[in-house]
């Protein structure tokens, strides 16, 4: 649980992911924020597009914090679906850095897809060559910036790299509409499995 | 810290209405009074009226003491008061008896100016439509044109939303705690139990005890024990009583033997010597008949169409009489009508008693809630 909020404070001051999930939302758009934490992005949304935002917290001081931030914030477990929202009822559903923490990951992709119009989701890249090399010469499980957890108490369950998710997306009938590919804030155009560490996807159902 | 800090000593008063409310059942009071109590005072715009909704057995005292040795304060006041959640420094907060109320609003206990007798039970049946079209004649009365918000919890919560659809343009706040949209056939049940322990104690008298001189106690003790053991969660009473022995061993009888048994005779008991039997079977119809989607067939998204209102709905987890998921029934219209909505899920051990005990996490939720309504 505490574990996950780590995860989102830890990466609050270099969320590159914030500004660039900006640019795929419309003015206006009506947007939900699964895992908001405290309401950052919604509050970036809201002064630079005008979005009718809704954020949902399962954590109780994140909830606490996305309220004072003046969000609209709905408790609950991503896990439990995404029942209490109307089909196609939100022009863009948000999944940023949570996607690795879930354990329902497919059946959570396809809810976003029922209720979002399109879907943002953002994960650490798991092929990213640091990542790798780790693993492959250091013989340990990767620990960085990024991914900031020891094996034994990391929330991320479900890591993937860039391939497996483009597969994934073949596989489940999801367009993937754009990608991008950061290492630092920087957009990484080769060999991007290897050289990004953080995977952004746009998408939207066949 | 000025967070515990009390109202102080606050006196009940009374408004009266000469205009005759026409009631949901087709009946109409010509005039009533309702006994209400403020706490803070209205500012110049009077922008700043909270109206507090009650639940079942619940009334006007919300805040503060009657008297400097008053032992009972009021039933909300861990959470009204300066500095407080709801802050009295911010907002004019106002508590009120209901229609059919036996604390000094027009009711069963109160004369017919009619026939000067006893109304008894021929005061009207009186629905939570009702209670709130008279509650906006109490905010007429006080000069108040929106309030900033109505808060409620239980049955409290039912006003709060009916508030929202009936009145968009007189609120601005919907606090909607432990609460639904209606009564699962459940909780229908649970009443109609209570109810049958009252109408058919021997002293009940189709409702007319006052005038054969008898009280239905025993009924009325019986349905007071039923709702208490709906009201608290397994666990919560697994804590406080257990299957500790009031003596320590048992006895092969019928007396109490259980501290389980103790409290709930004991609040049974209490029960019957304060509440009234006819205001306790109107209380739990109007708890039956509210069902704002009924006329839209059963789609609340629908009925929630006027509303403007924002809204705080918060459930407890432990609470199996108003669940969570009834509450989420709330939110989900709200959402179907892109209204703000914020819905917090509180962790709690008390079962449905929740709303009213001073958990921490909870009283965050009001206040960060409360802090953000302008006046």
């Amino acid at each position: 649980m505490g574990n996950l909020e780590k995860n989102i404070a830890l990466n609050a001051e270099n969320r590159a992911d914030f500004a660039l999930i900006a640019k795929w939302i419309a003015p206006n758009a009506k947007v939900l924020d699964l895992g908001c934490g405290d309401g950052a992005l919604l509050t970036n949304l809201r002064k630079t597009h005008n979005v009718r935002a809704y954020g949902v917290e399962k954590d109780d001081a994140n909830w606490l914090k996305a309220m004072n931030n003046g969000i609209d914030v709905i408790q609950m477990d991503l896990e439990s679906g995404l029942s209490g929202f109307e089909a196609q009822s939100f022009d863009v559903v948000i999944l940023s850095q949570t996607l690795q923490a879930v354990l329902n990951t497919e059946a959570i992709v396809k809810e976003m897809l029922r209720v979002g119009r399109e879907v943002i989701v953002t994960f650490p890249n798991f092929g990213y060559w640091r990542y790798r090399f780790q693993l492959a010469v250091g013989g340990h499980m990767p620990v960085s910036d990024n991914l900031p957890y020891q094996w034994y108490d990391t929330p991320n369950v479900h890591l993937c790299t860039i391939h497996d998710f483009d597969e994934f997306c073949r596989k489940s009938d999801i367009v993937i509409q754009e990608r991008l590919v950061l290492n630092d804030k920087e957009a990484v155009h080769f060999m991007p499995n290897m050289m990004g560490a953080l995977a952004m996807y746009r998408l939207r159902s066949k | 810290m000025s967070e515990n800090s009390s109202v102080g000593i606050v006196a009940p008063q009374i408004a009266h209405f000469n205009e005759p409310l026409t009631l949901k059942s087709g009946q109409v009071l010509p005039q009533f009074n309702l006994m209400y109590e403020t706490y803070g005072e209205l500012n110049a715009d009077k922008s700043n009226a909270v109206l507090i909704c009650h639940a079942l057995s619940g009334h006007h005292h919300v805040a503060g003491k009657h008297h400097a040795d008053d032992k009972n304060p009021g039933w909300w006041d861990n959470l009204i008061g300066p500095g407080k959640p709801l802050d009295t420094n911010k907002f004019f907060v106002i508590g009120l008896n209901n229609l059919g109320g036996c604390h000094g609003s027009s009711g069963p206990l109160s004369t017919n100016p009619d026939t000067d007798r006893h109304w008894g039970a021929t005061f009207p049946i009186v629905t939570v439509e009702d209670w709130v079209n008279s509650q906006a004649r109490l905010a007429d009365f006080l000069g108040i044109k929106q309030l900033a918000a109505v808060l409620g919890g239980s049955l409290g919560g039912m006003q709060a939303l009916q508030w929202a659809i009936a009145y968009p343009e007189r609120m601005r706040h919907a606090l909607v705690i432990a609460s639904a949209p209606n009564l699962t056939a459940q909780n229908i049940a649970f009443n109609e139990v209570a109810r049958q322990a009252i109408i058919t104690d021997p002293e009940f008298y189709e409702g007319d005890y006052f005038n054969h001189g008898a009280l239905p106690r025993r009924g009325l003790r019986i349905a007071r024990m039923l709702g208490h053991i709906t009201y608290l969660s397994d666990d919560a009473m697994g804590a406080k009583f257990g299957r500790k022995l009031r003596d320590g061993n048992i006895k092969y009888g019928f007396d109490v033997e259980f501290e389980m048994e103790s409290y709930l005779r004991y609040q049974g008991d209490k029960f019957a010597g304060e509440f009234d039997a006819n205001t306790y079977l109107r209380m739990t119809r109007a708890l039956d008949y509210f069902d704002p989607a009924f006329e839209y067939n059963g789609d609340l998204s629908a009925a929630l169409a006027k509303v403007t209102a924002d809204f705080l709905v918060v459930s407890f987890t432990s609470d199996w009489r108003f669940s969570p998921a009834r509450s989420r029934e709330i939110v989900k219209a709200l959402l179907d009508n892109e209204l703000s909505v914020s819905y917090a899920e509180v962790t709690a051990a008390h079962g449905h008693d929740a709303f009213l005990m001073p958990d921490a996490h909870y009283h965050h939720i009001m206040r960060a809630y409360f802090a953000k309504i302008e006046v």
